[in-house]
């Protein structure tokens, strides 16, 4: 841990909010949920998705997404000013409905992932993604 | 002993009893029936140690969540009563706290290669195709260790010849010397959560998932599993190339694919942490065996999780875990297990060992014999908010530096030395050797230490251990302050106090802070090992206070 005086200014300001929010989250979810499925029920479970438990660096961080028989997945940083990241649909020809990106998180928050199933129905996954200042640790 | 399908023994009770009779012999220590058809020998954070030490094992280690007052959570006289170990035996010395000092003196040092040498070379004797596996953090941790880049413990180990091997310090020797030294290896160097970062993809050539090892007409795979948050922990501008992770779903993949090729045992060498060990081992099935290491935790019975065995054998050369196990119609029928501690004045050293460790030593023999002070008080680092070696390393931060507040990391790496001792070269090192001991000084918000304080805080008292790192809490001098430790992140720690004036830390308000081992790349400053040796020899003999100025709650 060290940090030039400039960094130590920066770093506090931002560890402001992280003081009293250290995991944060974002209203919007539910709605953007709510217009991705037209209000339909979501399901628990019958999603995949695999993220880190502690990013290795939040700036830049792996998921990966799927669902048999998706249509479409959409993926939320739940905590993000703009929680929105992606929506992959899939087509009838698609040979696998699973897709790997990168994502940026601006503090530990969960990653939530909502499919639009084969028969229509929604499910959705969410996994909390710690993104920590490190060091201090072994 | 947990009840389980698994028929189990461990060779605890026998030397629980020569205990009491205190007449501990190499052969007591030795003693084991051997039994089944397949032996494991594991050993793990050894941490450079190579001659024998004193090791004084934690008072304060706060289990939270499912694991509150579970093994290893247990300590002191707690452990004992657990355990059913008296007072003041050799039983007593090894694995728990308490009377450290006189103990320490009635029992001597422990450890050494050069002992560990004969009780590897005595179960080979019993069992010659037992398989020695090393969990890591072997080649970090010493004065011969550094200077040669890890060298001193290649040499060693090979001398030792180990099957397999899992990583975690030894990537902080940087990419390229890891590379080198890994591609000389006679043994396998397994990682399935090694991963190429740039692609997110396994390394197979360099850090193998699994090997297959053919021990009693037995089909035995041995998956490694390296320090999974070592990016985080450690300086990532070091070895940039690698990502880790858990990855328990490729875990189980690996263990599905070995039983698949016929695996009738399957081992897994892991660096994980007891804790998330214990959740991998609910999550993933189909493992026999989980030799745990990084929290440095020394059980003296293995700890049953489903049909999984875990096994955890202690740090800095102290301990040895012999497990065996009978393997039939391809499954491990029942098991029986020895943690031997190297009472290094019981054992007899391996004299082609002694020799391998004093030619790796010869060259630098001068400057880490050299005395740089004495101490009065018993300096030892282990305990999850302080040791008295951080108590001292945080005073000559602030002396040496003149700041306000020190921090230093909450390693749980590092010897112990008794009252009366002298303090070498050699034994400052032991606490402090790392390739990234640049001392800094910086100005920090008081805002920002807390800050720091509740983001570490968070890395040990998680409720989940996935979400833990294994180290213990950031040590900090020249300040004290309250823990809960049931309070969720940003809500921990609270009373910050400037000591020196007894004031609240105030937020807004800007503090000089002393510290070593950034992750941060660039980093300026003295080595701390220099900072340190320049206090003692400035003390000449060191007298620590009892340090109280932290205030935990809910343990």
């Amino acid at each position: 841990m060290d940090f030039t005086r400039r960094e130590t200014l920066a770093l506090g300001a931002g560890a402001a909010l992280m003081t009293v929010l250290p995991f944060r989250a974002n209203a919007a979810v539910d709605d953007l949920i709510a217009e991705f499925t037209g209000g339909a029920a979501v399901a628990d479970g019958g999603v995949d998705l695999t993220a880190p438990e502690i990013a290795e660096n939040g700036n830049t961080v792996p998921i990966t997404v799927g669902a048999e028989g998706a249509t479409a997945i959409m993926v939320l940083a739940a905590g993000n000013p703009t929680p929105p990241v992606a929506t992959f649909k899939f087509g009838p020809m698609a040979g696998a409905q699973s897709a790997s990106t990168r994502i940026r998180l601006a503090g530990t928050q969960d990653v939530v992932a909502v499919a639009q199933l084969a028969d229509g129905s929604f499910a959705r996954a969410s996994k909390t993604v710690k993104v920590t200042i490190g060091g201090c640790g072994g | 002993m947990a009840a389980s399908a698994l028929y189990g023994a461990t060779g605890f009770g026998n030397w629980a009893r020569l205990a009491a009779q205190q007449a501990l012999t190499q052969d007591d220590l030795l003693q084991f029936d051997t039994f089944g058809n397949v032996s494991l020998i594991h050993v793990t954070d050894i941490h450079a140690q190579l001659k024998p030490i004193y090791f004084r094992e934690p008072s304060i280690n706060i289990g939270v969540g499912g694991n509150k007052g579970a093994v290893p959570h247990v300590t002191g006289a707690d452990f004992r009563k657990l355990y059913g170990i008296n007072d003041g035996s050799p039983s007593h010395y090894a694995l728990s706290s308490g009377d450290f000092s006189a103990l320490a003196q009635a029992y001597g040092k422990v450890g050494g290669m050069d002992r560990v040498a004969t009780v590897v070379n005595a179960i080979r004797a019993d069992r010659p195709d037992a398989l020695l596996l090393d969990g890591g953090d072997t080649w970090h941790g010493s004065y011969t260790c550094y200077h040669t880049q890890g060298q001193d413990m290649v040499n060693v180990m090979n001398g030792l010849r180990p099957d397999a091997m899992t990583f975690h310090w030894e990537f902080t020797l940087g990419s390229e010397r890891v590379q080198e030294l890994v591609e000389s290896l006679p043994f396998a160097a397994l990682g399935q959560n090694i991963f190429d970062a740039e692609w997110d993809e396994p390394l197979p050539d360099l850090f193998p998932p699994y090997t297959f090892f053919e021990r009693g007409g037995v089909k035995i795979a041995v998956i490694g599993q390296a320090f999974p948050y070592m990016p985080i922990a450690n300086p990532r501008w070091m070895f940039p190339e690698y990502s880790f992770g858990i990855r328990d779903e490729r875990m189980q993949e690996m263990v599905d694919e070995v039983r698949g090729q016929g695996a009738e045992l399957v081992v897994c060498l892991s660096h994980n942490g007891f804790d998330v060990d214990k959740k991998m081992a609910s999550k993933v099935t189909g493992i026999d065996v989980i030799l745990t290491g990084h929290t440095h935790d020394a059980l003296p019975e293995p700890v049953l999780v489903g049909d999984t065995i875990l096994i955890a054998s202690g740090s800095n050369g102290k301990f040895v875990s012999r497990v065996d196990l009978d393997v039939r119609d391809g499954r491990m029928m029942g098991f029986r297990h020895k943690l031997i501690p190297i009472f290094s004045d019981v054992i007899t050293p391996d004299a082609d060992m002694a020799a391998l460790i004093d030619e790796q030593r010869a060259p630098y023999k001068a400057e880490l014999e050299e005395v740089i002070g004495q101490t009065d008080t018993l300096l030892y680092r282990r305990g999850n908010f302080n040791g008295s070696w951080d108590d001292l390393i945080c005073d000559a931060l602030i002396s040496e530096r003149e700041a306000d507040i020190a921090m230093s990391p909450g390693v749980r790496w590092g010897p112990s030395l008794i009252p009366g001792d002298n303090i070498t070269r050699e034994d400052i090192w032991n606490v402090t050797s790392m390739t990234y001991g640049e001392a800094y000084r910086t100005e920090m918000t008081g805002e920002f230490i807390k800050v720091i304080l509740e983001d570490v805080a968070d890395n040990i008292f998680n409720p989940d251990p996935y979400y833990q790192q294994g180290g213990d809490m950031v040590r900090i001098g020249g300040m004290g302050y309250r823990c809960d430790v049931t309070k969720p992140q940003g809500e921990r720690i609270s009373n910050m106090t400037l000591l020196k004036t007894g004031e609240a830390i105030d937020p807004a308000k800007t503090y000089v802070v002393a510290g070593w081992a950034s992750v941060n790349e660039g980093t300026e400053g003295p080595q701390i090992w220099d900072v340190v040796e320049n206090h003692i020899r400035k003390l000449g003999t060191v007298s620590l206070e009892p340090n109280n100025s932290v205030e935990v709650v809910g343990a």
